[in-house]
């Protein structure tokens, strides 16, 4: 499809990692990693390892976002993610000090749930990879969406606005309550 | 050399999602845990909404998926500030521990 050239930066991005074997090597290696640092999160022992293949994890789909010519949500990811909320499970686990009874992660009676699971995997593989509208959907349009953080500013604060002061009445409401929560008990 | 169409991304995020409810229902020791597979679950749909909006041309996805990254960071929050007050009460965070409310 004809592409028209655009000045800002994600239209730079995505003119040099599409429609080529870079793209697709890029999503392999960032689609592997994410991945592989998933199970980690899931199967250490230790839960400082989890967290930090945990940001691994968020680094990579990071990365994904920016293939898929998202760069802004990428950079929200990073800051939101890798900086503040990975930075808070840290410093939890150093505070708690809960490194050293995590011997015994799993269950033996979890190999039923184990197996359901994998099922349940396979379903929604399965469903993916044998839909018909799938392919449809990716030969009527490649990921050439506007990328710009002008038009997705302007979608959201024009289309969303709302929920957007919903959003942040919410994180109002996490931050009073996190710290009414956690403060020590004067009385 | 296969062309990375939206089957791909989808793929990535089912199994991202399947393996966060992998972690939740393995994991009996540790709540800082679940939570982390919590966010590996939210992360998998962030990631579902993104390749949507990219391949569908339509911005909607990557605005709902900014406002599931806010309730992701609201919910670890609160989850890990309940977290502490357990830990000062009972001075442990294993799930088997979380029985105060059975009757």
């Amino acid at each position: 499809m004809a592409r028209t050239p655009r000045t800002d930066s994600g239209a730079a991005i995505r003119i040099v990692f599409q429609g080529g074997t870079m793209e697709t090597a890029f999503f392999l290696l960032f689609a592997g990693m994410a991945v592989l640092s998933a199970l980690v999160v899931v199967v250490a022992r230790n839960p400082v390892h989890s967290a930090l293949s945990l940001m691994v994890c968020f680094v990579q789909i990071a990365a994904l976002f920016i293939l898929l010519g998202s760069p802004f949500l990428a950079v929200i990811q990073i800051f939101v993610y890798v900086g503040a909320v990975m930075v808070l499970f840290l410093f939890v686990i150093m505070m708690l000090d809960v490194r050293k009874d995590v011997h015994v992660r799993f269950r033996a009676s979890a190999v039923p749930a184990l197996i359901v699971l994998v099922i349940l995997g396979a379903e929604m593989l399965a469903l993916l990879l044998g839909s018909g509208h799938i392919p449809a959907l990716s030969a009527a349009a490649g990921p050439d969406v506007a990328g710009s953080v002008k038009e997705l500013s302007l979608t959201l604060f024009a289309d969303y606005l709302l929920p957007f002061e919903v959003a942040s009445v919410v994180l109002l409401v996490a931050l009073v309550g996190a710290i009414v929560l956690a403060k020590k008990e004067t009385g | 050399m296969l062309t990375i169409t939206l089957g791909h991304y989808l793929s990535v995020a089912a199994i991202l999602f399947s393996l966060g409810i992998f972690g939740i229902f393995l994991n009996r020791k540790n709540v800082i845990i679940i939570l982390m597979s919590v966010e590996l679950m939210l992360l998998a749909v962030n990631l579902n909404l993104v390749a949507f909006s990219s391949f569908l041309q339509d911005l909607t996805g990557q605005v709902f998926a900014m406002f599931v990254l806010t309730v992701a960071a609201a919910e670890a929050a609160i989850g890990l500030a309940i977290m502490i007050v357990f830990f000062r009460n009972r001075g442990s965070i294993e799930v088997e521990d979380v029985n105060v409310m059975k009757g």
